[in-house]
């Protein structure tokens, strides 16, 4: 934190040097240590930058994976088993990615969560949102063809099940299955053109995404649990009153978040890296078997809650175009969530029962999708998966009408506390 | 927020319930299975290559991995755990041709990762579980694995089980006949408690075969976590001393 | 933010600063051994790199086989009585005839021109010095045309060619004088059992061996 020049270019010694070529200083002032954040986060605050640390351990582990790992259908399987056991530490490194996608998608799904807590997806963050949802479109292409990799028997039937969804459009779906596997069956082209796209293509595209999400959110500043702006109410340099700089204050905090996330990472590779067949399934230590499907297949738990929308609409007019049309529909319509939300005021804190009771029962029903689609669709679970699908839907098709005839609380002219 | 966390946890706890009420299939018997007692270990891989490697390769799995971890001196594996012409160094295979599923109606799979396929609880009970059946292949079938195409290679070292049966009734109200469980029929060489540790030895081998590295991530990951837990505390101070600023 | 902030104790502050910021670099440097330590020889390549065991009773005076040894050709040559004998006679054509500059186990050092446990039996890394190509065999002296298509002269006293730049080597793999290669053809650890049985990679023949 040494004294930084005034302006760019008139600093002495190496890092002057640097400024006057590059905008070194003045993007860490701007970026970082100028950059004033609400100082009213709380913990769903801490899921953004614990995205980052999880994609940066992605792409770490991943790499040195590819090391190790034979993108062939003859080869596949022993070279995982050949890092899990030949080559040093090769288990950490794999526990750590397999893990890590887990992970991803808690930390990505209570970050999104919290977006619908505090209507930070509202005016102007709206690009902001749209991006992340984009984010979250390729995690699941990306996390979808990683776990085909392994080529155990659950990826090779997870691959078999998702790439015939596409078998269901109408005209050209025979063909575009065809197109996407290369074969006449999930096979060794199918392997080797999901790694290409898993190792380069697909992390490219996210980390483009990831920047220009950042960039967003330091263009328009970060919302907070209240909901309110900061800038409203500045010192005599022009700084929020409410706001603290990104550096040294959230550094110091985030750090705090990264250590207790980090804390629960290791338990589960060192102590559970199967984390009870949720996150490494059982079957999947089985090599990829085109005669046999196994028992039970589900996909893996971030896809279940997808999956049991997908199985709870029925075939009609002799087609099953419509489960994958539900599902396609119930990520698209999370693009729209910035215009849905007709409420005058962003954050839960000042809205009316109503919205705290859709965003309860779309909680509520978004885990038991979950648990459905984790179960043979036998039993209770069709109905509850109907239902739930309805509730899903209806939270944000609802929306504009609910938001706009629940009732408000005053909204408060400057932020509320700080953790 | 605390309303929302309540529900939630409602419904999963309900939904935990429903699915947790399976009934009707033979429940497996718990091994007790410890990749910590190396003795155990020992003699599991003993039994393995005695009893199993005639048949089932550990193609992921080097003799020389396993008796560095095992404890298991150089001599003493090349002398008595290593039946084929293979060195210290290769993976541990079958001494099948590759017409075997001729014998046996299919080839005997691998067994390196079983034990995280099905568990060594499911290892140990499917041990314990062949019955005298004259209608198999092999006189057997087995409690856990109907219609295995394995025959009970243990036969003399257990003796032979019998199938017990049990009157239910079914959906319509009709009684019939449902296998139960097994008990002895004829005794073998070993009494049923050496027996019973014979098998629990090989489950544990198993599971350890299934992940070698099992017992040091567990070791290891004590000081993972007390290392995160000073970082953790340092990070925490810091965090408290900086937002003594803001108010 | 406002103005009735009470005094920054600043040495706590750069205590726990350099405390956490110390913690986190130990643990960084923790974190990066599993991935450097990934890159050394895996399991699999060390058992491919094990001793290899070469049955040399079977090879005939004056004949040679190439065994692999960790990716690597090594030459075992069986040299014929009058070969062996003549070794010392041509050290003025070589350019390290007592192997101080080359790459071999002491054992193979100390045994002077033979470079060998038994002088019968050469063995050596078929990798010439200069750029890494494989030399051939050319072991009958004074042949003008060898197999390997070069004029090796009048009084060659046999050895190894290399295709590649013409260097040349003895019969123990030391390389002659102004030839491109700048130091002998390097000698594996190796041991000889019972019955010629030669072990490449090991320097005591291992007491398994029958």
């Amino acid at each position: 934190m040494a004294a930084a020049p005034e302006s760019a270019g008139t600093g002495k010694g190496l890092i002057g040097w640097i400024d006057q070529r590059f905008p070194l200083t003045k993007l860490w002032k701007e970026q970082v240590s100028e950059y004033y954040a609400p100082k009213n986060f709380n913990i769903w605050y801490y899921f953004g930058v614990l995205s980052l640390v999880v994609l940066v351990n992605q792409l770490v582990t991943g790499i040195f994976l590819t090391m190790s790992y034979k993108p062939s259908a003859a080869e596949a399987f022993a070279s995982v088993e050949y890092i899990m056991r030949d080559v040093e530490w090769g288990w950490l490194i794999r526990y750590m990615h397999s893990t890590g996608a887990s992970a991803f998608f808690i930390v990505v799904y209570l970050h999104m969560f919290r977006a619908l807590l505090y209507g930070s997806a509202r005016k102007p963050r709206e690009l902001l949102w749209i991006f992340g949802v984009l984010i979250y479109v390729l995690l699941m292409a990306e996390a979808f063809m990683g776990y085909v990799l392994p080529w155990g028997n659950m990826s090779y039937w997870g691959a078999q099940v998702i790439v015939s969804l596409f078998s269901s459009l109408p005209v050209i779906g025979a063909t575009l299955v065809e197109w996407i596997r290369g074969d006449y069956n999930i096979a060794d082209p199918t392997l080797n053109r999901f790694f290409a796209l898993h190792v380069a293509a697909l992390p490219l595209a996210l980390i483009f995404l990831v920047v220009a999400h950042l960039m967003a959110l330091h263009e328009v500043g970060s919302n907070n649990p209240d909901g309110i702006d900061i800038h409203k109410y500045q010192d005599a340099k022009g700084h929020p009153l409410d706001g603290v700089p990104f550096h040294p204050y959230y550094t110091v905090k985030d750090s705090v978040g990264i250590a207790a996330f980090l804390l629960i990472f290791a338990a589960v590779i060192f102590f559970a890296p199967n984390f009870f067949g949720l996150f490494l399934e059982s079957n999947n230590f089985e090599p990829a078997n085109p005669l046999q499907t196994p028992p039970d297949i589900t996909p893996v738990w971030y896809f279940t809650p997808f999956y049991a929308m997908l199985r709870a609409v029925p075939s009609a007019f002799g087609t099953q175009v419509w489960g994958v049309l539900v599902m396609g529909g119930a990520i698209v319509v999370l693009f729209f969530v910035p215009w849905l939300d007709k409420s005058p005021v962003r954050s839960i804190r000042y809205k009316g029962p109503i919205y705290k009771i859709m965003l309860a029962l779309f909680s509520v029903s978004f885990i038991i999708l979950a648990v459905c689609g984790m179960n043979p669709p036998s039993g209770i679970y069709p109905l509850l998966a109907r239902v739930c699908t309805a509730i899903y839907f209806a939270f944000f098709l609802l929306m504009p009408w609910y938001t706009k005839i629940d009732s408000v609380k005053p909204v408060p002219e400057r932020v509320t506390g700080h953790a | 927020m605390l309303k929302a966390s309540v529900l939630i946890g409602l419904a999963l706890l309900c939904v935990g319930t429903a699915s947790a009420a399976e009934e009707g299939e033979i429940r497996l018997m718990h091994s007790g299975a410890d990749i910590n007692n190396t003795e155990s270990l020992q003699r599991g891989a003993r039994n393995f290559m005695n009893y199993c490697s005639g048949c089932h390769s550990l193609k992921y799995l080097r003799y020389s991995r396993m008796s560095a971890d095992l404890k298991i001196p150089d001599s003493e594996l090349v002398k008595n755990l290593i039946f084929t012409s293979a060195k210290p160094f290769d993976e541990i295979g079958s001494a099948m041709p590759a017409d075997s599923a001729d014998w046996f109606g299919k080839q005997p799979p691998d067994l390196t990762l079983m034990a995280r396929v099905r568990g060594s609880d499911y290892i140990y009970s499917y041990l314990h579980g062949f019955y005298a059946d004259k209608t198999r292949l092999w006189g057997v079938n087995n409690l856990y694995l109907p219609g295995t195409a394995m025959p009970h290679v243990l036969y003399e070292r257990q003796g032979l089980q019998k199938p017990v049966y049990k009157n239910e009734k079914d959906a319509h109200g009709s009684a019939k006949m449902v296998l139960a469980g097994v008990e002895p029929m004829t005794p073998g060489a070993l009494k049923p408690e050496e027996y019973d540790q014979f098998v629990r030895d090989i489950a544990n081998f198993m599971d350890y075969a299934a992940e070698p590295i099992k017992a040091t991530r567990q070791s290891m990951g004590i000081y993972v976590i007390l290392f995160l837990l000073v970082f953790f505390v340092f990070a925490y101070l810091l965090k408290k001393e900086y937002w003594k600023d803001v108010h | 933010m406002s103005d009735e902030v009470e005094e920054v104790d600043h040495s706590r502050r750069r205590l726990l600063t350099a405390a956490t910021v110390g913690t986190g670099v130990i643990g960084a440097a923790f974190a990066a051994i599993p991935f450097l330590a990934s890159w050394k020889p895996s399991t699999r390549a060390k058992a491919l790199g094990a001793p290899v065991e070469v049955d040399a009773s079977k090879l005939e005076a004056g004949q040679m086989l190439k065994v692999v040894w960790r990716g690597q050709a090594v030459f075992v040559v069986r040299r014929v009585k009058a070969a062996v004998d003549q070794l010392g006679g041509h050290d003025a054509m070589l350019a390290d005839p007592a192997s101080i500059d080359s790459t071999q186990p002491d054992y193979i050092k100390a045994s002077g021109a033979a470079r060998a446990r038994n002088p019968e039996y050469w063995v050596g890394l078929a990798v010439c010095t200069h750029l890494g190509c494989s030399p051939l065999g050319a072991f009958a002296p004074n042949d003008s045309f060898q197999v390997v298509g070069a004029d090796l002269g009048a009084n060659w006293p046999g050895g190894f060619y290399c295709p590649c730049h013409g260097s040349k080597y003895d019969l123990s793999g030391r390389v002659f004088k102004s030839m491109p290669a700048p130091k002998n053809l390097a000698v594996p650890p190796y041991a000889i059992g019972a019955n010629s049985r030669i072990v490449i990679g090991v320097d005591d023949a291992p007491k398994t061996v029958s």
